[in-house]
C-alpha cells in the first residue's frame, strides 16, 4: 500500500520536478542536464511578447476575479432570500456555468459577440456624431466576460456554502440589540464570510490566469500567457519554455496555497 | 410592515441583479445565439449565414471519429483515474497518519488548480523524441514511438484529473461512520469482506460524483489530444477548434457544440439517476 501511494505522488510530482529541473539546464538538452544556468529564465523575460501577454494575463485575471469576487458574493447573500422556484433558476444556471465545458463556453460567447457586434457597429456608424465610431470587437472584454462567467458562479456556490453554515442566532441577535440590517451585515456577517470571498478571488483568479481553451476562441488579437505558451509549444519545445512554465507554475502554487490556508481557517474558526 | 417588505425585495433584487445580467448575457444569450446558429449555413466567406436547415446536424457523421474517441476515451480515461485514485484515497481517508492527513490530501488537491497546459507540456516533453525514447536509443532500444498515441492521451487524462477524483471519493470515505467497520469486524468478517460489504458501497456517491465529474469535463477536453495525441488522436473539443479557428464553418462547428452539450446532458442525468439509487451523495469541497 505504501509502495503504491509513494508512487502516486512521484507520478504527480516528477513530470513537473522535471520540467522545473530543467528549465535551469545550461545545454538545450531534455535527457542530459549539463550544468546549472539561469540564462533561459533571462532569455524569457527579455522577450517583450512574453512579457506582455503575461501582463494581459495579470490584468484579465485580476479584473474578472474582482468582478467575480464582488457580484458573486452579492449573489449568494440575496439568493436565500428569493422564491423557491426562481432560486432553483438561479441554482441550474450557475451549475451549467461550471458544468458547461470551457470549450462550448468559448464558441457560445464567440458567436453571440460576433453577432451582437454585427448589429451594433454598423448602428454605431450611423449614430456617431464624431468623424471615427468606435467598433467594438474581441479583446480584453470578451476574455474578462467568459472567465468571469465561470469564476463568478465558483464564488458564489464558495460564499453559500459559508452562508449555509452561518449560525443564524448571532444575526437574530444583532437585529433584536436594534442593529440596522446594514450593520449587521458589516459586523457580524461580513468578518465570517471574508475567508471565503477572498479563497474565491484566489480560485478565480488562478483559473482566469491558467485558462487557454476559452481566450482561445474569445481573445480576438490579444494574447494571454497561456495562448503564448501554446503557440510556442507548437513552434517546438525549449528549455525557455521550461522557464516560462516554472514561472507560471510558481504563481498558481502560490496562489492556490494562500487560497487553501484562508479555507483553512474558516474551516478551524467554525470548529469543524 | 409592507413598505418594510418592499425595501426588503428591492434589496434582494439589487443583490442579484448583476450575477443575473451576468448570466443572461453571457450564458443564456450565448446558448440560444449557438443554438440559432447550428441551423444556419456557411458564408461563402466563412462564418453564418442566417437560414433555417437540419443539413448541418445531418453532416454530423462526417465528425464520427472524433465523436467516437471521444465517447470512449473520455470514460476510459475516467476509469483508469478511478484504479489509480480509489486505493489513494482509501490510504489518505483511512490508513495515513492524521498527523500528515492534511498535508497528503493538500499535495494532492494542488496540482488541480495549477495550469493544465504546463502539466501536460511536462509529459510532451518527458514522451517527446528527447525525453524517454532518447533514454531508451542510450541503452540500444531504437526508434521507440511514445507521442501522439491513444496511450500518451490516456496517460495525460489521468495525470491532468487524478486529483479531482481522488477528492470525492477521500471526502465519503473520511465521513464514513467507523463505528460500521468495527461492528463487521466484530461480527467476524474477515477485513476483505467488510471492505466489499461495508466500505465500498457506503464510498459509491464519491465515486459516482469522481467519475461523473472527469468523464464530463473530459467530453470537453482540447488540450491533451492537442499536445499528446498530435493531431492522431482527436477530441470533439479539437474539431470544434478547427471547425471555428481554421475552416471558419460556424454552423456545423455550433452544431457539434450543440450536440456536445446535449451528451453532457445526458451523462449528468444518468450520473444524477445512479446517485439517487445509490442515496446520500454528499456535498463535495473542491478545495
Amino acid at each position: 500500500m505504501r509502495a503504491l501511494i509513494s508512487s502516486v505522488y512521484l507520478f504527480l510530482y516528477a513530470p513537473i520536478a522535471l520540467v522545473v529541473l530543467f528549465s535551469f539546464n545550461a545545454g538545450r538538452s531534455a535527457s542530459e542536464f549539463t550544468g546549472f544556468s539561469t540564462a533561459w529564465y533571462g532569455k524569457a523575460l527579455g522577450n517583450s511578447f512574453l512579457v506582455s501577454a503575461l501582463q494581459n494575463s495579470l490584468m484579465i485575471a485580476f479584473t474578472s476575479a474582482v468582478l467575480a469576487a464582488v457580484f458573486g458574493t452579492m449573489a449568494a447573500l440575496g439568493m436565500e432570500r428569493l422564491g423557491p422556484r426562481t432560486r432553483a433558476l438561479f441554482d441550474a444556471l450557475l451549475a451549467a456555468a461550471i458544468v458547461v465545458p470551457g470549450v462550448v463556453i468559448g464558441i457560445a460567447t464567440l458567436v453571440a459577440l460576433v453577432a451582437l457586434f454585427s448589429f451594433v457597429n454598423p448602428a454605431l456608424a450611423i449614430l456617431w456624431p464624431g468623424e471615427r465610431p468606435p467598433q467594438l470587437g474581441l479583446g480584453y472584454g470578451s476574455i474578462i466576460a467568459a472567465h468571469g462567467l465561470f469564476s463568478m458562479a465558483l464564488v458564489t456556490m464558495i460564499v453559500k456554502a459559508r452562508i449555509a453554515g452561518l449560525g443564524r442566532d448571532i444575526v437574530e441577535a444583532s437585529s433584536d440589540l436594534y442593529a440596522t440590517p446594514l450593520t449587521t451585515f458589516r459586523l457580524i456577517v461580513l468578518p465570517q464570510i471574508l475567508p471565503s470571498i477572498l479563497a474565491g478571488f484566489l480560485l478565480a483568479f488562478t483559473f482566469s490566469f491558467d485558462d487557454f481553451i476559452i481566450a482561445f476562441f474569445v481573445a480576438g488579437s490579444k494574447t494571454t500567457l497561456p495562448i503564448y505558451v501554446f503557440a510556442s509549444i507548437r513552434r517546438g519545445v525549449t528549455p525557455e519554455i521550461n522557464a516560462i512554465a516554472t514561472m507560471v507554475l510558481a504563481a498558481s502554487l502560490a496562489l492556490i496555497l494562500s487560497a487553501r490556508l484562508l479555507m483553512r481557517e474558516k474551516k478551524s474558526k467554525s470548529g469543524e | 410592515m409592507r413598505a418594510m417588505n418592499r425595501k426588503r425585495n428591492l434589496a434582494t433584487a439589487a443583490l442579484v441583479a448583476p450575477a443575473a445580467a451576468w448570466l443572461a448575457v453571457f450564458l443564456v444569450l450565448p446558448f440560444i445565439a449557438m443554438l440559432v446558429f447550428a441551423f444556419g449555413e456557411r458564408a461563402p466567406e466563412g462564418g453564418y449565414q442566417p437560414a433555417f436547415t437540419f443539413a448541418q446536424f445531418a453532416n454530423l457523421p462526417t465528425r464520427a471519429t472524433a465523436f467516437w474517441n471521444t465517447l470512449m476515451l473520455a470514460p476510459a480515461g475516467a476509469l483508469l483515474c478511478l484504479l489509480v485514485a480509489y486505493p489513494t484515497a482509501y490510504y489518505l481517508a483511512v490508513k495515513a497518519n492524521p498527523r500528515y492527513r492534511l498535508i497528503l490530501v493538500s499535495l494532492v488537491v494542488v496540482p488541480f488548480w495549477t495550469s493544465l497546459l504546463v502539466r501536460t507540456y511536462a509529459w510532451m516533453y518527458i514522451l517527446g523524441s528527447r525525453g524517454i525514447p532518447n533514454l531508451l536509443s542510450m541503452i540500444g532500444i531504437e526508434d521507440v514511438r511514445l507521442l501522439n498515441t491513444p496511450g500518451a492521451v490516456l496517460l495525460g487524462i489521468v495525470y491532468g484529473y487524478l486529483p479531482l477524483m481522488i477528492m470525492p471519493i477521500y471526502v465519503s470515505l473520511e465521513r464514513l461512520d467507523r463505528r460500521l467497520l468495527e461492528a463487521s469486524a466484530d461480527l467476524g468478517a474477515k477485513p476483505v469482506s467488510t471492505f466489499f460489504g461495508v466500505t465500498l458501497p457506503l464510498s459509491l456517491p464519491g465515486v459516482m460524483t469522481g467519475v461523473a465529474l472527469v468523464t464530463i469535463l473530459l467530453l470537453g477536453e482540447y488540450l491533451i489530444p492537442q499536445l499528446l495525441g498530435g493531431g492522431k488522436v482527436f477530441f470533439i473539443g479539437n474539431a470544434l477548434v478547427d471547425l471555428f479557428l481554421q475552416s471558419r464553418n460556424w454552423p456545423f462547428g455550433s452544431a457539434i457544440a450543440v450536440t456536445l452539450v446535449a451528451v453532457v446532458v445526458v451523462v449528468l442525468m444518468l450520473a444524477m439517476r445512479i446517485a439517487w439509487k445509490i442515496a446520500g451523495t454528499r456535498q463535495v469541497d473542491l478545495v
